[in-house]
């Protein structure tokens, strides 16, 4: 038992709360659920380790030469690994800022503030290394197994890259609040989170893309002419891939780095702490002048009521809006790649239409979420003299129109170039939207909207299904819209996805 | 048959989770009367009032407000109840004046009606500075008023409120208290939860006391006194009854 109030303490505190989170999250507290889990992830552990053993068995069974192709390869998977666990340490950093929960308990105790927001951030960086561990640990597994004992050495590497992300994401988040104030810090920082976690790979798929005509991002990474761009193999560039490579040395100096630029970080930061959080807090509580002017009220039926109400949260929620909107930032590159593939054959507004399907589907999945689970008043909506059919068929209404709103001006553009195409093309996004939002209503339980996050946790199955139905629109899209009666077998696949769906959906359960 | 004199009657009511809830419970609240439900934590209050208000479904038994059967028709029974949990919902993103809009276009009021009556109540209960601010940044002792105002902005005949002065300060709880004084005095009845036994001592015409899901007893202050033999205070009288229950219990375990 460690003495109250010091590190340790607030590390065991910090620990019980995060396992008890995800177990709960993971589980729902229920003891199959947690030998189902433990089975399933390590199915899927195991299934990694031999996707892992066919990806790089024929490279290593030749015995890997440390050459600049060598180097280039490893650096450049390095660092696109890297940008995700960035991308992950910005948001958990985020989050421990405006995370209220045992905050104001702690931060009103005699116990120093500083100590909390090391245990944290610590805590982040643990996070981020852990869970990139786990996602490497297949191929660094495979490549001791074929090449020895010192590919141990890539989890140092993982750990210090892991610490140098939680500094940078702490220095982001401090400079972000002292530049543009707590009210914007937190969607700016989200923003931020996305772009360097999808923008790299976005990018380098984009670059393989139009270069090389394939979405295989190592494609660039492999191509002669930026090998030989390369710089030479004695450039410092290369510690790290040589660290992870076995290079006792390099792997102790990328270790130090890390854990000594997050010490530093949390040492300098660390006062100031508490001031970010309350002025986080204060966010929260800062009043928000709507208008000026009273406006009269409107007559309205009962959905209509409804309906503008929704409209109302979703525009005045710029948080949420990018949460959703984010989704379809990484259409992106399926988008090119159909583009660069198919788009002087088949015309490209043929291959753009899966692309807008899926899209249509991804965003009714968040938005039929908002407005069908995350209820703020839900007392007062289900207390009101209106059938809950009627309330759900205008929640509908009011995610449909919004879809509406922001495919309306896609379809009118492939309309321009073919009337036929935009036809097709609106029927699937009808079908894709109308799919993620039955879904969404199969499995509703009312939430908080603050628990957006949360959703795809609630329900593994509505995620799983929701994402599956729209792909399979997608194909059976533009299969359609290429007049090809293999259409029928995606939209036979989505409608299967539907069924599975609707029967594991918790039916004596919705409210 | 359920008579429409009584704002509430209940019969038969039944309700388990894990375990029972509501055992049996028989219970009638007259109309324009102002009843006190006063019980432990974990009674079973709450319980009783969600499923009046139709936010939970009985396990048998049957409600009904001033006449109407809460099962049969309960479109008609939520168009005269307002409901007022002890945490207030409310959205973040609207004002208290679009809260009130909302409220009337669900209970479909006439537009022009309702931006008269929600203008009152806005004055009526202090929010009128805040008007036009979103709800996201009150505090709690504001929201409770904005969802008080909510429930009154509809006209209903009876008014449901679970501990709706939990967290009020003294100028709100005297603000609210004010509001359903005025509202009992109109004819309106009003069923309330309270752990504030002077609230429920100067306020309540009958006080009903819940104790491991049953009423163990019911009646006026004075009623009540007379059941334990004694001339004291409300919180004696609570404390009395509930160790009794407590000690019955015991004795049948």
């Amino acid at each position: 038992m460690s003495t109250p109030a010091t590190l340790p303490w607030f590390a065991a505190h910090e620990f019980r709360l995060a396992w008890r989170d995800w177990l709960a999250m993971t589980t729902g507290g229920r003891k199959v659920r947690t030998v189902v889990l433990v089975l399933m992830l390590g199915v899927f552990y195991l299934g990694l380790h031999l996707l892992a053993n066919v990806l790089l068995a024929p490279w290593v069974s030749e015995g890997i030469v440390i050459d600049k192709a060598t180097l280039v390869m490893v650096t450049g998977t390095g660092f696109l690994f890297w940008t995700v666990m960035l991308s992950q340490a910005l948001e958990s950093v985020t989050r421990a800022y405006y995370a209220r929960s045992d905050l104001d308990l702690i931060l009103s105790s005699p116990a120093s503030s500083a100590s909390v927001f090391a245990v944290r951030t610590a805590a982040t960086a643990l996070a981020t290394v852990l869970l990139a561990c786990l996602l490497a640990s297949p191929i660094i597994n495979v490549l001791i197994a074929y090449e020895g004992p010192k590919w141990l050495a890539a989890y140092g590497v993982l750990a210090g890259f892991g610490a140098l992300a939680a500094a940078i994401s702490v220095l982001v988040t401090v400079g972000l609040f002292r530049s543009i104030g707590p009210a914007r810090t937190r969607l700016i920082a989200q923003i931020i989170a996305g772009i360097v976690g999808a923008g790299f790979v976005i990018g380098i798929q984009a670059v393989a893309i139009l270069s090389f005509g394939n979405m295989n991002r190592f494609s660039v990474l492999q191509s002669p002419e930026f090998v030989a761009a390369a710089p030479d193999l004695t450039n410092p560039l290369w510690l790290p891939a040589r660290a992870a490579m076995g290079d006792l040395g390099a792997m102790l100096f990328v270790l130090a780095l890390g854990l000594g630029a997050l010490a530093l970080v949390i040492r300098a930061t660390s006062g100031s702490f508490a001031q970010h959080a309350i002025a986080a807090a204060g966010v929260s509580a800062a009043r928000v002048q709507q208008s000026a002017a009273t406006r009269p009220f409107r007559q309205a039926s009962q959905r209509h009521a409804l309906r503008v109400k929704e409209w109302r949260l979703l525009l005045r929620d710029p948080w949420l809006l990018s949460q959703t909107l984010m989704q379809i930032l990484y259409l992106f590159p399926p988008a090119l790649f159909l583009w660069v593939s198919y788009g002087q054959s088949a015309g490209t507004y043929v291959v753009v239409i899966p692309v807008i399907v899926m899209a249509a589907g991804q965003l009714a999945g968040g938005l039929s979420w908002l407005a069908i689970s995350g209820e703020d008043a839900h007392d007062l909506v289900v207390t009101a003299p209106i059938h809950p059919r009627a309330v759900l068929t205008a929640k509908i209404e009011a995610v449909l129109c919004s879809i509406g709103v922001v495919f309306a001006p896609i379809l009118l553009c492939v309309a321009i170039a073919s009337w036929e195409l935009a036809w097709i093309t609106a029927l699937f996004v009808a079908i894709s939207t109308g799919s993620a939002t039955a879904i969404q209503l199969w499995f509703r339980v009312p939430m908080r909207r603050a628990m957006f996050r949360r959703r795809q946790v609630a329900s593994r199955t509505a995620t799983i299904s929701e994402a599956l139905s729209s792909i399979m629109w997608a194909g059976a899209a533009v299969l359609a819209a290429g007049n090809q009666w293999l259409a029928a077998l995606p939209a036979a696949l989505a409608i299967i996805v539907l069924v599975v769906a609707w029967v594991l959906s918790p039916k004596g359960k919705r409210v | 048959m359920p008579s429409p004199d009584f704002a509430l009657d209940i019969s038969g009511l039944r309700k388990s989770f894990d375990r029972p809830v509501v055992i049996d419970l028989e219970l009638k609240v007259k109309a324009g009367e102002f009843y006190a439900l006063l019980g432990p934590n974990g009674a079973g209050k709450t319980t009783i009032l969600r499923m009046v208000a139709g936010l939970l479904k009985p396990d048998a038994g049957a409600i009904s407000v001033y006449g109407i059967d809460t099962a049969k028709d309960p479109i008609a029974a939520k168009s005269i109840v307002a409901w007022v949990s002890d945490e207030p919902m409310v959205y973040d993103r609207l004002t208290p004046l679009e809260y009130l809009e909302f409220v009337a276009g669900l209970w479909r009021i006439d537009a022009r009606e309702a931006e008269r009556h929600s203008n009152e109540l806005v004055d009526w209960l202090g929010l009128r500075p805040h008007a036009n601010e979103r709800c996201g940044g009150f505090s709690k002792g504001m929201l409770q008023k904005v969802a008080l105002a909510g429930a009154l902005v509809h006209n209903p005949r009876l008014i449901i409120l679970d501990e709706p002065l939990t967290g009020l300060d003294a100028g709100s709880a005297r603000q609210v208290k004010d509001v359903l004084k005025q509202k009992v005095a109109a004819g309106i009845t009003v069923i309330m939860t309270t752990h504030i036994l002077e609230v429920a001592e100067r306020m309540a015409e009958r006080i009903g006391v819940i104790n491991h899901g049953r009423l163990v007893a019911e009646g006026t202050l004075a009623e009540l006194r007379a059941r334990i033999g004694r001339e004291t205070t409300l919180e004696e009288i609570f404390l009395d009854l509930v160790a009794q229950k407590e000690a019955d219990l015991a004795a049948v375990a």
